[in-house]
């Protein structure tokens, strides 16, 4: 009997320790959530006591540009993003006078699992007031479940007036325009060494008969003019989709390109077809690719992260790639600068033909989207579309607004987000946001990949690549 | 010195949900124990059985036949459409499907046979410990970091330059002038890929298999010895129908596991350059192109390739066991 007792207690030790190993398994993701919300609550405190004390006093001196989203005082508006700290900071610093100004709260939450958790938090009845949706494709999505609400007329009046039209149509779903832009990112760009170039005499092509001049004469010297790199993990393939729309988009313009994004225009036709053979001639061209690293096909095989790191050497003369590669010179190469007379700096792809499309800039951005109509989230949403709050966000650095009310000295001089700013906040030129984001995820984040990774790689016929994109369109 | 005191809440949390857990637990168990005669029985069926029953459900037999019903549907899992995912593996797919079918076959037998050749080699030999200490190691590795390894290894760069990748400046030490771009290189990536494979496990077979040739009765060799049997004939005669179970056992396993390969694929090529396989490709239709169909259908193909394997397994297990 005691023999029996003690094994039944060693079962219930047995179970515990079991039990114990676990929950100590599943703790950490439920325990990361809980002091999250601590944390938002003490700030919550914080930001509500400095509200009160500046609202029992007079509108303070400074708050004048706020006037108009006054009358909200101790209202509170949640903020859902996939935008993560360090970068969470300098939204918070860029709308803090704003919070102070109205007595408004901003509430920040950021997921690494935005695009997941949005979908799961609405249908939960649990959405935030207000989202950053990066593609206008998640957009439509959730607008055709349900959720989002039309853009207030403070919003639509600030998008009117200071974005290029384009990006109004990337926030309007079915005819309401729902989201407006917050910040975006330029995709025209070639990197380049200034360095290198000052040494071998070149000029900063501004045409692209320029261009191509440039790169023979490159030739000629010895040096492939041009590296890329497409491997990008689970992505591969997505630099070279990039090159495809710049093409695209130079070559016929605006509405092509947008009739392409939507297969009006298929994939198999005579003009993407032509689109195909101009960019055979340069990123396919042996002569030209890919410096530093080898033959075409290393293309497939080379990090797009690892790809500029001959240009600093001069192994390698130009590299097109989005403005954000300004954060990867340093990795080459310590202390490498980015600057017109640094070690890298970018220029702007020229256009092919003014007449068909005037200044062509490729690009993206994130939308924001509120979910509730209440007065203090159409002022806050309201104010993250206005010039103070871009041109106070853009202050602190590694941010561009398409803003166009956004004047340019705001950006640090010289800087690349100054120079993408410039090309972004022309209204006259022609923006179209990136296609493989704004196509079905089949053909945007699937086929488009792997068939372009195959036509460098593996040398597959430019017919059958672009049958087999077509072929992966979703039927609906 | 700040963040881990901000973590230290998190511990609190967690330590006060453990205890939470246990406290439950204990209740359960002491209500358990409380009944006595004819309840006893069904109540320690209840207590015992009852967790584990509940999270298989909710954990596999759920989610299994929510796929298989998934799998008629449509990319956004709205409409019915009977077999037409599988008729899209079948008729778009076959590139994928066979090299699967060789990963199945090239990669477990490969390690197997390697694994066991070394447990012949080691078996005995001084210092064995140490050495069977080293071939385990890249078993500690995971998958994804044993690709960054060897991805290091298969690097390419111009044959005029100096050589990034191991394996580049071996061939050119031993006099081939151009060496390919590994990873594109057609069909052979895919046996490059399955080296990996073979690295991480070799190991595993050869622990297995030494474990399992050392349990080999000293009076069965000494009889066989006796009788004249040597070398060859001595392997293959004794040594093999002495574990022949146990080598099934590891062969299996490790086709379980090639089956479901999909780390080493998609960091090394992330199924491009036709080294695409099932579940790699599984991954890429559900959570990149959220063809939801397509992806369920994927892996009710996988699931139905394991099924036999681990029923294979299993009954071979149960073998080895009545022989004990």
């Amino acid at each position: 009997m005691i023999a029996l007792k003690r094994r039944r207690g060693a079962a219930v030790l047995a179970g515990g320790v079991a039990a114990f190993m676990l929950l100590a398994a599943c703790s950490s993701d439920s325990s990361t959530e809980e002091s999250a919300t601590e944390e938002t609550a003490t700030e919550e405190t914080a930001t509500e006591e400095t509200a009160t004390e500046e609202a029992t006093a007079d509108v303070a001196a400074g708050c004048e540009p706020y006037a108009q989203y006054l009358g909200n005082e101790g209202a509170s508006v949640s903020i859902f993003t996939s935008i993560l700290p360090p970068e969470q900071g300098l939204f918070e610093q860029a709308w803090s006078q704003f919070e102070s100004c109205t007595g408004i709260d901003i509430v920040y939450e950021a997921s690494d699992q935005f695009e997941a958790q949005l979908p799961t938090r609405i249908a939960g009845g649990n959405a935030p007031d207000i989202a950053f949706i990066p593609q206008p494709g998640l957009l439509a999505k959730l607008v055709a479940d349900g959720g989002p609400v039309p853009a207030p007329e403070g919003t639509v009046a600030n998008v009117d007036q200071y974005w290029n039209p384009a990006w109004k149509t990337y926030g309007t779903v079915d005819g309401t325009f729902y989201a407006a832009p917050l910040g975006s990112n330029m995709k025209s760009f070639v990197w380049y060494s200034p360095k290198v170039f000052a040494d071998k005499g070149y000029t900063v092509p501004t045409t692209w008969d320029e261009l191509w001049a440039l790169s023979d004469q490159m030739v000629a010297d010895g040096v492939k003019p041009w590296c890329g790199g497409l491997e990008s993990g689970g992505a591969t393939g997505w630099p070279s989709t990039d090159w495809l729309e710049q093409i695209m988009l130079r070559m016929y313009g605006g509405e092509v390109y947008d009739k392409w994004v939507n297969h009006e225009l298929l994939f198999d036709s005579p003009e993407v077809t032509a689109a195909m053979d101009v960019l055979a001639g340069w990123m396919k061209n042996p002569e030209y690719v890919n410096g530093g690293f080898g033959d075409v096909q290393t293309l497939a095989t080379v990090g797009f992260q690892d790809a500029g790191a001959p240009i600093l050497a001069g192994e390698c003369g130009m590299l097109q790639q989005a403005s954000f590669y300004a954060n990867f010179w340093g990795n080459f190469q310590e202390g490498a600068t980015v600057g017109a007379d640094g070690d890298a700096f970018a220029f702007y792809l020229p256009a092919i033909d003014d007449s068909v499309a005037p200044q062509p800039v490729v690009g993206g951005g994130e939308f924001v989207t509120a979910f509730a109509d209440r007065p203090e989230v159409a002022a806050v949403q309201a104010y993250l579309a206005s010039p103070e709050f871009a041109t106070s966000k853009v202050a602190l650095g590694t941010w561009v607004s398409a803003n166009s009310g956004v004047p340019l000295d705001a950006y640090a001089d010289g800087s690349i987000d100054q120079l993408s700013a410039q090309y972004l906040t022309d209204l006259t030129g022609t923006f179209r946001f990136d296609a493989s984001d704004l196509m079905p995820a089949a053909v945007g984040a699937g086929a488009m990949w792997t068939q372009m990774t195959a036509w460098f790689a593996e040398d597959k016929p430019t017919a059958e690549v672009l049958k087999a994109i077509d072929a992966a369109w979703p039927a609906s | 010195m700040e963040e881990i005191l901000n973590g230290l809440p998190k511990l609190g949390s967690a330590a006060a949900a453990i205890a939470i857990f246990l406290a439950f637990l204990l209740i359960v168990f002491f209500i358990g124990a409380r009944f006595r005669g004819r309840l006893q029985g069904p109540a320690a069926l209840i207590v015992f059985l009852g967790p584990a029953l509940i999270l298989v459900t909710m954990g596999l037999i759920v989610p299994a036949f929510r796929t298989i019903y998934g799998s008629t549907l449509d990319a956004n899992q709205e409409e019915f459409i009977g077999l037409d995912n599988y008729a899209w593996i079948f008729d778009t797919q076959q590139g994928v499907l066979i090299n699967t079918l060789l990963w199945i076959v090239i990669a477990p037998v490969a390690s197997t046979a390697l694994g066991l050749t070394l447990a012949l080699l080691l078996d005995r030999m001084r210092r064995e410990s140490v050495a069977k200490s080293l071939i385990f190691m890249p078993m500690a590795i995971s998958f994804v970091g044993a690709s960054i390894i060897w991805g290091l290894v298969y690097e390419y760069r111009e044959p005029s330059r100096e050589q990034v990748g191991l394996l580049s400046q071996v061939v050119m030490w031993l006099g081939v002038e151009e060496p390919p771009n590994w990873i594109l290189w057609q069909p052979f990536n895919n046996y490059l890929l399955m080296v990996i494979m073979v690295w991480i496990q070799v190991g595993f077979a050869m622990v297995v298999l030494s474990a399992a040739i050392k349990n080999i009765p000293a009076d069965v060799v000494e009889a066989a010895e006796l009788d004249g049997a040597t070398g060859w004939r001595l392997f293959s005669r004794v040594t093999i129908p002495m574990i022949r179970a146990t080598l099934i056992v590891v062969l299996t396993t490790i086709m379980i596991a090639v089956l479901k390969i999909f780390d080493i694929v998609r960091t090394m090529t992330n199924g491009n350059f036709g080294t695409q396989v099932v579940a790699n490709e599984m991954y890429a239709q559900s959570f990149v192109q959220f063809n939801e169909g397509h992806g369920n259908a994927l892996a009710v193909v996988l699931f139905i390739g394991v099924i036999p394997l681990i029923i294979y397994n299993v009954v071979q297990l149960r073998k080895e066991r009545a022989i004990r």
